[in-house]
């Protein structure tokens, strides 16, 4: 299956190995790092970014797909929806069925309040899901929240908002108490203790796992809890729009069952968006590790109902995307694979980059080897860096491969590559929007009453990079305190008396004076693979 | 297709969705097979990369009769593959209070006692889109050997396939699941390390010192971080 060049080069990379053992790449200087992303991270290509043409960012950059959707008319803007047809009605209304939104819904029905939960796809069926290498968590004796904060303010960039980050880092280990009170399974050595691993960017062995399935161990038992609380799921039905009441507060929701195309109307005395990344968006064309529902729809709507973002223009492509076989293209290689001892090589079998940079810095340094020092090896969809997998065996000991990483493993068994015997291509990939709808510190947004976000819809809390296992970290923490202070709220709210779409007309109205004439409708809901046949 | 600077004839492969025949690119997936064919697909697609389990796939080669089955996302097409998707699957999901089960044998026995219904024809084990031996999970759960049976369940992405097989009725993914959930609750040892952070900024212990980190002007902050030491 693999080309001849690529033969050749793995000798290469074999004949480096014993050395590599003994050294371990330099680490960069913070100057080396701002000028190496300046010049080869994507989000620095201008040229790939446009202006947001109307409302609460107006004038500010957004990714080009982003910005589209973003100067569209909604779906149903010349749609007529009777408003005062209810289909659904709760206290608690949650838009998106991943992580965020389970964990949301959970806390909200502990708490005393009807929930509701809509997706357009299944519940579990997100980015949560996917998410590999694990979660951190200040759980070790030589750590603390103050530690994880400083890796995960200065991993960002120290864009975060502080007064986020710190509920992140100080909820971590409470979290982690509250899952596996659940019954999630972490890796634990025979007395209890958690494994830990480190990863790019952090200064502490602070990665808990479930081997490689941490995400969909936590997403399936959370799952498995919503049911558990009978709490109402409804599947295959997609938010497009917020309802507002007359006062402006949000209050529900237009829906579209995507298997009947019937409209529906659900009302809420507070909303939450959980509705995830944008991966599939593809960005500058490139691939992502993210799931088939990924495209911004929170959002969009939130957007368009009034709300504001926040480093919308920032996108974490993932340095460890499957650049061959093709089959794979785009699908993460957990970082976990580096955290255990692989490095990153080009077609000389040199070490070019310290294995543990952070996500953006190790991405921007695949790029540069691979398109301007053409030290890459080429593939069928452009060039990849190997990663070093047989090091781990050799640093960790036989069999440590399969224990720690079999998703990896399992992956490229089905298309008959032993990760243990020989490295992998790969090259950065779509994984996480770094930015959102910013969140005030009760996880509301700001110009919105009554309106949450949770989850990667939300931005501000790892600023303008993420570290690895802060976005699981993300959804469980702040998934579970947008459906504790969703609850608190409901007793208060007081819903007007009129459900309405006049932003969503209104947002029309902006968008031609603006002089946006465009036909572009939006939330995408799903990207558009399908081969024209005609 | 352009290749080392020539033009050459993809590789093409007759494969049949719904006992319908198309011609598709012999390297792709069952998934972006049906994409190429011209589907836009709804039902039967989630995280593309298999870990979601909602792209069970049922099929036969032609000149075959042994049925098979997969992910669709995470298999190539085969030429003269008749694919049927099974994008859902009435399993059987009962409803527990986890606060108050206990690991006992009684459980099994109460909520799912159909695994004790087992033929023993391994058909769930043939099926299976993630090679797990799942005849063998469902035995260790019959027998209350929770662990075991959390680690031969480990890798389930829940696809269904296992229950669209079996003559029992039973709705093995459910099993395994309350199964991991038990051990990681009730069996596996406590992580003391976690439970003591955990209650240390319950109390407020750590308020105080995490303002003083919060009130620190950006500079000293930079200079904490580019400073820190790497735990090796």
């Amino acid at each position: 299956m693999l080309t001849e060049q690529m033969l050749e080069s793995i000798k290469k990379v074999e004949a480096t190995r014993p050395e590599r053992l003994k050294t371990e790449p330099r680490r960069l200087t913070a100057e080396e790092k701002d000028a190496l992303l300046r010049e080869f991270h994507p989000d620095y290509k201008d040229h790939a970014f446009d202006t947001i043409g109307i409302g609460p960012n107006k004038g500010e950059r957004a990714p080009q797909e982003l910005a589209d959707l973003l100067n569209s008319n909604s779906l149903i803007h010349d749609v007529d929806i009777n408003l005062d047809k209810v289909d659904y009605e709760a206290d608690v209304l949650i838009i998106g069925g991943g992580g965020a939104g389970a964990a949301a819904a959970v806390e909200a029905h502990l708490a005393g309040a009807s929930v509701l939960i809509v997706t357009k796809l299944r519940l579990g069926d997100a980015n949560s899901m996917m998410a590999q290498g694990g979660i951190q968590a200040a759980t070790k004796e030589n750590d603390s929240p103050m530690q994880h904060y400083l890796d995960a303010f200065g991993g960002g960039h120290y864009a975060a908002k502080p007064e986020l980050l710190k509920r992140l880092v100080m909820d971590g280990p409470g979290c982690i108490e509250w899952l596996n009170n659940m019954g999630v399974l972490f890796d634990k050595e025979p007395d209890g203790t958690m494994v830990t691993t480190g990863g790019g960017g952090i200064s502490r062995k602070r990665l808990l796992a479930s081997k490689d399935y941490t995400g969909m161990e936590i997403m399936r038992v959370l799952r498995d809890e919503v049911r558990n609380l009978e709490i109402p799921v409804i599947e295959f039905t997609a938010a497009l729009d917020l309802l507002l009441d007359e006062n402006g507060n949000a209050a529900g929701a237009v829906l579209k069952d995507l298997e009947t195309g019937e409209y529906k109307i659900a009302k809420g005395k507070t909303v939450i968006i959980a509705t995830g990344g944008a991966g599939r968006l593809h960005y500058q064309g490139f691939p992502t590790s993210n799931h088939y529902g990924a495209t911004a729809d929170g959002l969009i709507m939130a957007y368009r109902a009034g709300a504001n973002l926040l480093y919308q223009d920032t996108i974490q492509y993932h340095p460890t995307g499957v650049a061959y076989p093709v089959q794979l293209f785009g699908a993460l290689v957990t970082e976990k694979v580096r955290a255990i001892g692989a490095m990153l090589l080009n077609i000389d079998g040199e070490a070019f980059v310290h294995p543990l940079e952070t996500r953006d810095v190790a991405a921007s340094a695949i790029i540069r080897e691979c398109n301007q020092r053409n030290r890459g090896i080429p593939t069928p969809n452009g060039y990849g860096a190997w990663l070093d997998t047989p090091l781990i065996d050799m640093i960790n000991g036989k069999g440590f491969i399969q224990k720690s990483i079999p998703a990896v493993y399992g992956m490229y068994k089905n298309y008959g590559i032993d990760v243990r015997e020989i490295p992998v291509l790969v090259y950065p990939t779509i994984h996480y929007q770094n930015g959102g709808m910013e969140i005030d510190a009760d996880a509301t947004t700001p110009k919105i009453k009554n309106l949450f976000v949770g989850g990667e819809a939300s931005g501000g809390i790892h600023g303008r990079n993420r570290v690895l296992g802060n976005s699981v970290l993300d959804f469980v923490v702040f998934g579970r305190f947008c459906g504790q202070q969703a609850a608190k709220k409901v007793p208060e709210v007081k819903l007007g008396k009129k459900l309405s779409l006049e932003h969503v007309y209104d947002y029309s109205k902006a968008l031609k004076e603006a002089g946006i004439e465009t036909d572009r409708r939006s939330p995408k809901l799903f990207p558009d693979y399908t081969r024209e046949v005609n | 297709m352009i290749k080392d600077g020539v033009i050459k004839m993809q590789e093409m492969a007759n494969v049949y969705f719904y006992g319908k025949r198309y011609s598709v690119p012999a390297d792709l997936t069952i998934m972006t097979a049906m994409e190429y064919a011209g589907y836009q697909l709804l039902r039967g697609c989630g995280c593309r990369y298999g870990f979601c389990g909602a792209c069970a796939i049922i099929y036969r080669v032609a000149g075959s009769n042994t049925l098979q089955s997969c992910l669709a996302c995470q298999t190539q097409v085969q030429d003269g593959m008749y694919v049927a998707t099974l994008p859902y699957f009435p399993t059987v999901k009962k409803v527990y209070d986890m606060e108050t089960v206990k690991p006992e044998e009684q459980l099994m026995m109460q909520l799912y006692p159909e695994i004790y219904a087992c033929i023993g024809c391994n058909a769930c084990t043939k099926a299976c889109s993630k090679e797990l031996n799942v005849m063998q999970y469902i035995a260790y759960a019959q027998r209350n050997e929770l662990e075991k049976c959390a680690n031969e369940s480990f890798d389930c992405v829940s696809c269904g396939i296992c229950a669209s097989r079996c003559p029992a009725g039973i709705s093995h993914p459910m099993v395994g699941l309350l199964a991991r959930r038990l051990v990681g609750k009730y069996i596996q040892p406590e992580a003391k390390h976690m439970k003591v952070k955990a209650a240390s900024v319950r109390n407020g212990e750590l308020d105080a010192i995490m303002a003083e980190l919060l009130a620190k002007p950006l500079d000293e902050i930079k200079e904490l971080y580019n400073a820190r030491d790497i735990e090796k």
